[in-house]
């Protein structure tokens, strides 16, 4: 990553760059762009036999995976469409709304 | 000095020429009627290894525009060439090379939309690439849609510009009929024309990028239309010194806005395209006859040269547009609209007169253009009675 293209949403017409290209690859990863998700997916660890067909199904690249392993979900990207949760043999995926899950993490957070 | 030669041709042949000698790396197109002499030429061109060109023969106009920016994107010189349906097919994607701000090169032999079905010329076809963020040049005959092809490419490609050019041609009057025309050699061209290198493109793989990107809710589209409009607006210049440079090339002069007789004229004939020619011819006649006449011929509709045409059009007592596309419920045709703008945005209140003329390739007669000059005469007190409507058809039935 070279591109600076920090303080974007100030940019005037002339700092734009030409066609609004963007002058790198890999900048999505910057963009937190799971925050209109309404649904989310929970993992659950003890129903996981780690067969990844969560991870190949996954459009956003949103499972994490580490070593090999499913490690997590990637909330800051997960748009929350349940893909992984459909096609999971062991239903080790379940959808929760997003506003319930966010009270949990309060909870659990205090 | 260049080497000239002189050639019979039509004014296809001559764009098929033009884009022979710049050398395009692709060329996706599809052939429609009055365009097919262009594609013609250019694939026999193709088989006989005089370009380097990969030549795209694609299933649809949609597509010749799509693989055009695709490839533009991907650093190369693309070019294509269109006409009528075939245009109006390309027009989501229009918007998309100008926005990408892609430097395409496209000649558009244009012609009628239907229905009816009419496959003649007017400018109803290109009229509709007027605020896609294109450039546009219309040539007067085939001469001149060589000289424009080749210009469009240094215009195009300007740093200061990257928009996509039109260089337009009307059907069948310059796309088919033979003139006398001159070939520069393919030497000076070349160094004319020079090479294209983009400053980025997707196949610059140690510079990763991407085109076309998502603006959602302002998140920056405002700025990048208004970036399009300002380049647009500082291609006017870089137009004209190309068109300097080329003069000094071909020995041929280059206006935006073409002029004669207007030092005096009170009465001004304001039109585009292969009618420029026509209306001159009267003109000519008329003047010897010492009536005070006038013509004004734009050669660039976008950017549009509103200062040029004013300073033209200011000392005239009464302005009439000739308009070939209909804009129906418009006040008036494409080019009235502009003129009537320019000209009142300098509050100037000449009166003037659109007249819709030759659509579908109808007959622009001497007597049609005469009839237009005698009406002037009297225009300021026929508009005062109320007995002039603002769009007037000439030569219908």
């Amino acid at each position: 990553m070279s591109w600076d293209y920090s303080g974007n949403e100030q940019w005037t017409w002339d700092q734009i760059p030409l066609g609004a290209m963007t002058l790198e690859g890999g900048t999505a990863t910057g963009h937190k762009t799971g925050d209109w998700r309404v649904q989310r997916p929970i993992w659950h660890t003890d129903k996981c036999k780690q067969c990844l067909i969560c991870w190949m199904h996954c459009p956003d690249s949103s499972i994490k995976v580490s070593e090999q392993k499913m490690c997590g979900v990637d909330y800051e990207h997960c748009k929350g469409c349940g893909v992984c949760v459909q096609v999971c043999p062991f239903n080790a995926l379940s959808m929760m709304s997003e506003k319930d899950a966010r009270e949990l993490d309060e909870k659990e957070a205090n | 000095m260049p080497d000239v030669t002189v050639l019979a041709s039509s004014g296809d042949q001559m764009v098929a020429e033009a884009f022979r000698q710049a050398n395009p790396d692709v060329l996706p197109v599809y052939p429609i009627t009055p365009q097919t002499i262009i594609v013609e030429e250019f694939d026999k061109f193709v088989a006989q290894g005089k370009v380097h060109t990969e030549f795209v023969p694609v299933e649809s106009e949609h597509s010749a525009m799509a693989a055009a920016i695709g490839a533009s994107a991907a650093g190369a010189r693309t070019v294509t060439a269109t006409a009528s349906q075939g245009l109006a097919y390309m027009w989501e994607e229009l918007y998309v090379a100008a926005g990408m701000r892609l430097p395409i090169v496209m000649a558009n032999a244009n012609r009628a939309l239907s229905a009816p079905i009419n496959i003649h010329g007017d400018h109803s076809d290109i009229m509709g690439c007027r605020d896609t963020g294109w450039i546009m040049y219309f040539a007067e005959n085939a001469q001149e849609a060589y000289d424009d092809t080749l210009m469009a490419f240094r215009v195009a490609e300007h740093p200061d510009v990257m928009l996509p050019v039109a260089t337009t041609l009307d059907g069948f009057i310059t796309s088919h009929a033979l003139e006398r025309c001159e070939l520069l050699d393919d030497e000076t061209v070349a160094a004319f024309v020079g090479e294209y290198k983009p400053e980025r493109s997707l196949l610059d793989t140690d510079n990763p990028n991407s085109f076309g990107m998502f603006a959602n809710l302002g998140n920056f589209y405002m700025e990048t239309k208004l970036a399009m409009r300002k380049a647009m607006e500082g291609s006017l210049d870089i137009i004209k010194s190309v068109g300097k440079e080329f003069e000094a090339v071909s020995g041929r002069p280059f206006e935006v806005v073409k002029t004669y007789g207007t030092e005096d004229a009170e009465r001004v004939i304001v039109v585009m395209g292969s009618s420029i020619g026509n209306v001159r011819h009267v003109a000519k006649q008329l003047r010897a006859k010492g009536e005070k006449v006038g013509v004004v011929g734009l050669r660039v509709f976008r950017p549009f040269p509103s200062n040029e045409l004013v300073a033209a059009l200011k000392d005239a007592k009464a302005i009439a547009v000739m308009d070939r596309c209909e804009t129906v419920g418009g006040q008036g045709g494409p080019l009235w609209q502009e003129t009537a703008a320019a000209l009142q945005s300098v509050g100037i209140t000449t009166p003037t007169r659109d007249y819709m003329y030759g659509l579908g390739g109808a007959d622009v007669t001497v007597q049609l253009i005469e009839e237009i000059f005698e009406d002037l005469k009297t225009l300021e007190a026929d508009k005062a009675a109320g007995k002039v409507a603002d769009v007037t058809y000439k030569g219908n039935r």
